[in-house]
């Protein structure tokens, strides 16, 4: 199994009074609860753990994109992969994703993507997403228009990718009269392209193709949901005749560890609390899902998701719902590979930070996972004893 | 009023008619077409023809439809399926703004122009609601100054399917999502329309603001403007006498002025 760290670059410092007043992270909560003296040490903070994680021998660091909210300050994920590019040396810089519908030109990703491959080194994974619903009203694109300007604008930039140029794309939202990537990018025939859901049947569906076998990446599910989501990426994929590799599913989701159960629970508490009643908070089911967005009958389940699951979360239901990995180390890396063995993933992307969780246990949190829980997840069979006399 | 389908070159579209004596096509606002009380008013002396919009009820969007032209054209197609040389066209809100784009193309067809809180223009001042951050019943009765005509309209729709509600939305946003609600162009064509023209608005509209009534004023000069005190934007339910009666007189002077009235 590969092991990542995968970050959100939250603003920890939310204001969270203010964010019941508008009950909302997203988008309509004022601007003015971002203190710009708070944030540069925020950004500084956030790319120094994920150099650490690099130093401590993590497959990958992770990064993604969202717009107007305290839930990620990434709204430009490549700027900050950038920035690893030259100050990490062996992690895989993993963005996921860049969202294809909000931009107008697609081929700007295509080449910021190339740029960062060359100066990773070849150490880049991209991943497409579509952007959660709140973002078509931030980004002013229309919703009923994202699955055709997703498809559209991937086709264009994996074209672009492997194509020699220049050469004519005209798509029914994407017209270019001359397609000619200067950089083509290192990786061949392209950097991977990884595609993170919540468990869209089509979404699934669509990373399974033969064609693309992509890595599908499952996020902030029950656990239900992520081995549902898995077993149905493998059965599509015996559809086509062939087993779904290990290496084609990836599941994120936020992990702690402490000196001991119930430590690590004591400490993670009141930020995973926050990070799911306060951060993922949207004024309305309408932001959420906004018109068209997807098609009627998914819009219909999800709001009944979205209103069965009205109750506040507690550290408790996260963890007997399966949302989150918290505990001490034995018990973490038991956790996982007992999930491992029945979802089979091959990548495993532990969000090691979340929320208002401050330095000192972040650091705390990645050092302690990268020493007593990454190793036996990296190597197989491995026994305690084996890392202690290695360390 | 009773449910027809007409084709319109091999797509066939539902509609609600009533009524007999000349032609009224309304285009609906942003739910869809409904009896409300402008139709039913309005059924008592003239043909009344409510087509669901594409995109609306119980259509998908077609793919061809990217935007407010193509909803326009798409109307247009329909006028000529209705074997009236002319038609007395209206249209509330999103239908409004569809009736504003025929009219600025040729109004030929047309006898007479009628446009309630219509959509369309860059909004002069800044709407206090979202149209796509209408929730629930809050979202209806946002629509509504009256809250007593709210609780009707709301016990009206209590049993509508909620697939019929998405899809409106999801239609609306094809044609309406950037610029919200309206066209960068529209106000530049708008002194085209040559025809007898009603402009009505509700001063308490949340969604499309009175203020708006100005460029339409502004750039169809002829235009007979009413603005309703104590009016929302669901002026047809709101002020359904009224307009009725407004248009009523709009569309007898329309014909008496010959039936090339310009």
């Amino acid at each position: 199994m590969q092991v990542y760290f995968f970050h959100l670059m939250p603003y920890g410092e939310l204001d969270l009074a203010k964010s019941d007043e508008y009950n909302s992270a997203w988008v309509t909560i004022p601007n003015d609860c971002f203190d710009p003296a708070v944030g540069t040490k925020l950004y500084n903070r956030y790319i120094g753990e994920l150099e650490l994680a690099d130093q401590l021998g993590f497959d990958g660091v992770c990064v993604n994109e969202h717009h107007q909210t305290a839930y990620g300050l990434m709204p430009a994920p490549n700027l900050i992969a950038a920035a690893l590019a030259r100050t990490t040396k062996n992690a895989k810089i993993c963005i996921l994703g860049r969202a294809l519908p909000l931009v107008n030109n697609p081929m700007m990703i295509a080449e910021e993507f190339a740029m960062l491959d060359h100066m990773s080194g070849g150490r880049i994974i991209t991943g497409f997403v579509r952007g959660i619903g709140s973002e078509y009203f931030s980004n002013s694109v229309n919703p009923t228009f994202s699955h055709e300007r997703y498809y559209e604008a991937h086709e264009l930039i994996l074209k672009a990718w492997t194509e020699t140029g220049p050469f004519r794309y005209q798509g029914k939202h994407y017209q270019f009269d001359y397609v000619n990537m200067w950089p083509r990018p290192l990786q061949r025939p392209h950097p991977p392209v990884w595609i993170p859901s919540q468990g869209s049947m089509e979404t699934i569906v669509w990373c399974a193709a033969p064609e693309r076998k992509y890595t599908y990446l499952q996020t902030f599910s029950p656990y239900p949901v992520a081995l549902k989501a898995f077993n149905a990426y493998k059965e599509e994929a015996r559809k086509h005749g062939y087993e779904a590799s290990p290496d084609q599913m990836g599941w994120a989701i936020p992990t702690y560890v402490a000196e001991t159960d119930e430590i690590a629970m004591r400490e993670l508490q009141p930020h995973v609390e926050t990070f799911f009643n306060k951060f993922l908070r949207f004024p309305s089911i309408e932001m959420r899902l906004p018109p068209g967005y997807s098609s009627i009958a998914s819009t219909k389940s999800l709001m009944e998701l979205k209103f069965k699951n009205r109750t506040s979360s507690t550290l408790e239901t996260l963890i007997k719902n399966g949302m989150i990995l918290v505990g001490s180390p034995q018990t973490v890396r038991e956790k996982i590979l007992a999930c491992q063995k029945e979802m089979g993933f091959g990548h495993l992307m532990a969000m090691l930070q979340v929320a208002s969780l401050p330095a000192e246990l972040t650091e705390k949190n990645i050092r302690l996972f990268a020493s007593e829980v990454m190793p036996y997840l990296q190597q197989p069979g491995l026994q305690p004893a084996e890392i202690k006399a290695s360390a | 009023m009773r449910e027809v389908v007409q084709d319109v070159r091999g797509t066939p579209v539902r509609m609600l008619e009533e009524g007999t004596g000349p032609t009224v096509l309304m285009l609906h606002g942003i739910d869809g077409p409904s009896a409300d009380p402008l139709n039913v008013e309005l059924a008592k002396t003239h043909r009344v023809i409510v087509p669901e919009l594409p995109g609306f009820c119980h259509s998908g969007i077609p793919d061809w439809m990217m935007g407010i032209s193509d909803a326009a054209y798409f109307v247009m197609d329909l006028m000529a399926t209705l074997g009236e040389p002319k038609i007395h066209l209206a249209g509330h809100s999103i239908g409004g703004w569809i009736a504003a784009e025929i009219a600025t193309r040729c109004t030929h067809d047309l006898a007479s122009l009628t446009l309630l809180a219509p959509a369309g223009v860059m909004p002069v001042e800044a709407p206090q609601q979202d149209v796509f951050l209408l929730t629930g019943d809050a979202g209806v009765r946002q629509l509504f100054h009256d809250q007593k005509l709210a609780d009707a309209e709301l016990l009206r729709r209590a049993d509508d399917l909620l697939d019929i509600t998405l899809q409106n939305r999801a239609g609306l946003a094809r044609l309406a999502w950037t610029p919200r609600m309206a066209s960068v162009t529209l106000a530049q064509w708008l002194h085209r329309i040559d025809v007898p023209t009603l402009i009505a608005w509700g001063e308490n509209d949340k969604i499309l603001p009175f203020a708006n009534h100005k460029t339409f004023t502004a750039e169809i000069a002829h235009a007979k403007f009413v603005g309703f005190p104590a009016c929302g934007h669901a002026i047809t339910h709101e002020r359904g006498m009224e307009v009725a009666r407004l248009m009523s007189a709009l569309m007898g002077n329309a014909h008496s002025r010959s039936s090339g009235a310009k």
